[in-house]
């Protein structure tokens, strides 16, 4: 947020901007660099919906559960009922996240701090136990997946890296857009105010339990939606997705992030995806490291993410001075 | 129904353990009342309010609001139906800025929140800045809670209160940690802001200046009991008041 | 009979270091408030430096018996060394936090301490097997059961007791459990609270080092193996209950009943039967089996 007002057209307008220039851009790009921007974006998604968890006052340690469920979901879907669009695919990977959350959401949103993050870690690693055990879906193998189609159109070997990444852009650039407007909307300033001071809010008339499992099923389905994208992208999807320290990767990108800025989600998950790149070939044994001292810095001396440096502690204000 | 008392409290019952905190309390206030609860610590003043405000559950007893029994609601759904508080320990959005808390507690009142509308439409920017206005706060609105003097965020919790235009607003302890010359202005500035609407106003005060300067009635508590309903002159100078409530010793008690 | 026995006795055996470790993992949080990510990387730690520590002893040509000595060894060094850098270097830095901030900041160290481990002992697994037979086999009926899983057992119960004792029949153990129950009470009447954290943490350090050191001869010491530890010990405390040494030891039986179970019986069930039981003590009984901390909700 800037010191103009946001509202949904301007976001809107901005969002498309964004879009438009990565979609461009991404012509002229190597083929890793489509791919790595294609998994950050899809890693970014996920931690996005940690953000929205962020902004209630909640820290999910379980976005695993709902990233391996859309994963297997589009895995699922096309080998097993034959469903090769992308689209619907990975439609369907934030659905059915989404319904595997909805269940326990009203049960979550009574807990707090650590109970939240164990629960949420819990639930994902159940998820893990039940799939390297299972045979019907790959068990430790996991599963793999051919290259899927749009509206019927199957990319050739040249161009499916490109189509694979300008859907991503634009599926995840809808959803960044929405949850902008979101942030900025009535339910999203009272979200936020939950965060700072939940009996204000009850005794407002709002209640915060509700609000709070509703952003669940949301980030449920951003973590779903992720988990096709990335699947999509790189043809297989196994059972370490739902491992908790998978998990904590989108905790990561979600604290590097702050809460303040959508934006800060998919620069923070892309810095990440290329300093991991890079590391591990050519520092395998120390980029963990340097990802820890990293993180450390950042919770000491920037703890409100990269966000809060952009974003002027949402200090907007329209108020007409000298009209009084 | 205007008709109706805004609070018509019968029977209240409520024990902790071996605490009274209510017992066969009783009460009726009519809209527009200006009334003090007074009482000292543990006197069951704070525990009424509670009741009032869905926090606990009485016992045994009745409390309706404008007819309407409120037993068993949470605070949220009362505070629907019209009553607003306000918090000895001011409870703010510290990380918001002043406007940003009075948005987002104008946000919380509405019914269907919306996932789209702007939280800073013109039209809530607008009744945000007349509430601060009318609190001469204008002047603090792009602070940050965490920057503001103790007697502001005060007046914040209170505006913050009123964004709901309630019937009935609970007041408790206003005046409590704000320095003794900020009071009065603070309180004349709480009750200009009330100034043409009818709303009910309950305060919890132990400052018996207050007490007697803004409130049209006193009610003083005692072990959970009501010891005194009365105009604020009749009801402290009377005998059970005045060394429970007041702690002032009459010359009298020696020779009893 | 025998798979009865052979369940009982594997889950026994597992339950035993899985309470050492989480023994330290509930006291940690019993006492500093923190939920340590990175318990599990001590273990590994313990497991890397007993191997190193077994291989010196042998390299001197120090009976076989003496490997024991040498795994004790390992987890005082562990804990001696690298706790109070720990401590005071950086978590004293958090005190006081949002406790999920304490848990990202013992993530972070999770990770550096992974690499940390690569880089000292390289990423090749190494083995400390000799040890294993050190206690030589013991008959029931008609099985044969290594006799090392029964001195596992024994030092599981030895620590049990030992920190039971520590805690309730010592004049510092008192002022730990002061500290327990109200830190700002004990602080005001002259605790030294800072060195009970220190001391605190230090032994739960040396606890999961312990349970690395002992179990290094039963897997291959190779990175990784911290990542599984951590996640089955938080399993562990959660069932047993946040802060709670009986519930550690309820929490670690039950785990290792479940999975011996499980592995003997029906295979499919050996992981998510584990978080599906700490799944469900969340939802419905968060506080653990054994009340000792009030779960955060509203």
């Amino acid at each position: 947020m800037t010191a103009r007002d946001a509202t949904p057209t301007r976001t809107l307008l901005l969002g498309s901007l964004v879009i438009v220039a990565l979609l461009l851009s991404g012509a002229s790009m190597p083929r890793w660099l489509t791919f790595l921007l294609t998994m950050s974006l899809a890693n970014g998604v996920v931690a996005l919906g940690i953000m929205l968890l962020m902004r209630s006052g909640v820290v999910s340690f379980g976005q695993g559960l709902v990233f391996a469920a859309g994963g297997y979901t589009a895995a699922l879907g096309f080998g097993a009922l034959g469903l090769t669009d992308g689209l619907l695919l990975t439609f369907a990977g934030g659905l059915i996240a989404a319904l595997i959350a909805a269940p326990f959401a009203w049960l979550i949103a009574r807990y707090r701090g650590i109970f939240f993050a164990m629960l949420t870690l819990a639930l994902s690693m159940v998820l893990y136990g039940l799939l390297i055990k299972s045979t019907a879906f790959g068990g430790s193998d996991g599963l793999n997946m051919g290259r899927v189609s749009y509206f019927g159109w199957r990319p050739s070997d040249a161009s499916v890296g490109y189509t694979n990444y300008a859907v991503t852009v634009i599926v995840v650039g809808i959803i960044s857009v929405w949850m902008r407007i979101y942030f900025d909307s009535v339910r999203g300033l009272v979200t936020l105010s939950a965060r700072d001071n939940e009996i204000r809010v009850e005794y407002l008339g709002s209640s915060v339990r509700s609000l709070i499992a509703t952003n669940f099923i949301i980030a449920a389905f951003c973590g779903g939606v992720g988990g096709a994208l990335a699947v999509i992208a790189l043809g297989h999807v196994e059972p370490d997705y739902s491992y908790w320290t998978r998990s904590g990767d989108f905790v990561f990108v979600a604290i590097l992030a702050g809460h303040h800025s959508v934006l800060a989600a998919f620069i923070a998950s892309i810095a990440l995806e290329l300093v991991r790149s890079f590391s591990s070939a050519y520092f395998p044994n120390s980029w963990q490291l340097a990802m820890g001292l990293f993180l450390l810095a950042v919770i000491r001396f920037l703890p409100s993410g990269i966000g809060s440096l952009w974003v002027q502690r949402w200090r907007a204000s329209t108020v007409q001075r000298g009209s009084a | 129904m205007s008709s109706m008392n805004a609070i018509s409290a019968q029977g209240i019952q409520k024990k902790f353990g071996a605490v009274t905190a209510a017992a066969d309390v009783q009460m009726t206030i009519a809209h527009g009342e200006r009334v003090s609860l007074i009482g000292s610590n543990g006197a069951g003043k704070t525990t009424f309010v509670n009741m009032l405000t869905g926090y606990i559950k009485p016992d045994a007893g009745e409390i309706m609001l404008d007819g309407q029994s409120i037993i068993g609601m949470p605070p949220r759904q009362i505070a629907r139906m019209g009553v607003a508080r306000s918090f000895q320990i001011p409870q703010l959005y510290h990380s918001l800025t002043v406007q940003n808390n009075l948005l987002a507690a104008l946000a919380a009142q509405q019914s269907n929140l919306s996932f789209l509308q702007p939280a800073k439409n013109a039209e809530s920017v607008a009744r945000a800045s007349e509430i601060l206005q009318r609190f001469d706060l204008l002047m603090h609105a792009d602070r940050l809670v965490s920057e503001l003097p103790g007697g502001v965020r005060k007046l914040l919790d209170i505006a913050m209160a009123l964004t709901s235009q309630p019937k009935v607003l609970l007041l408790d302890e206003p005046t409590s940690g704000v320095s003794a010359d900020e009071k009065f202005p603070m309180m004349d500035t709480v009750m200009r802001a009330l100034e043409g609407s009818r709303t009910t106003v309950l305060f919890v005060e132990h400052d018996m200046d207050i007490v007697l300067r803004y409130s049209q009635r006193v009610i003083a508590f005692y072990s959970g009991r009501i010891i005194a309903d009365d105009q604020p002159l009749q009801a402290l100078a009377m005998p059970e008041v005045k060394p429970y409530v007041t702690g002032q010793i009459s010359a009298d008690a020696d020779h009893a | 009979m025998p798979l009865l026995l052979t369940i009982l006795i594997d889950g026994l055996t597992y339950a035993s270091w899985l309470f050492i470790v989480a023994l330290g993992l509930t006291l940690v949080f019993g006492i500093l408030k923190i939920l340590n990510v990175a318990h599990g990387s001590f273990y590994a730690l313990g497991a890397y430096a007993t191997a190193s520590m077994v291989a010196w002893f042998a390299s001197m040509q120090l009976a076989p018996a003496f490997s024991i000595v040498a795994m004790l060894l390992a987890a005082v060094v562990v804990a001696a060394l690298v706790a109070p850098l720990c401590e005071r270097g950086l978590l004293r830095m958090f005190y006081g936090r949002d406790e999920v901030l304490l848990v990202l900041v013992t993530f972070a160290l999770f990770l550096i301490m992974e690499d940390l481990t690569k880089l000292i002992w390289g990423v090749n697994p190494l083995y400390v097997a000799d040890p294993y037979m050190l206690f030589g086999m013991v008959d029931i009926g008609t099985l044969s059961y290594v006799g090392y899983d029964f001195m596992l057992v024994l030092a599981a119960v030895v620590v049990g007791i030992s920190v039971w004792w520590g805690l309730n029949r010592t004049r510092f153990g008192k002022l730990v459990l002061a500290v327990i129950h109200n830190e700002e009470i004990a602080a005001s009447m002259g605790v030294n609270v800072s060195r009970v954290y220190t001391l605190a943490f230090s032994t739960g350090i040396f606890l999961a080092a312990l349970g690395g050191a002992l179990t290094a001869p039963m897997i291959s010491v190779q990175p990784g193996v911290s990542v599984g530890v951590i996640i089955i010990s938080f399993a562990v405390v959660i069932i047993g209950g946040l802060g709670s040494i009986p519930g550690a030891a309820i929490g670690a039986l039950i785990v290792g009943m479940a999975r011996s179970t499980a592995v003997h019986v029906w295979p499919v069930a050996e992981l998510f039967s584990i978080y599906l039981v700490m799944a469900i003590v969340l939802m419905f009984r968060p506080e653990g089996l054994f009340q000792r901390i009030q779960a955060r909700k509203i």
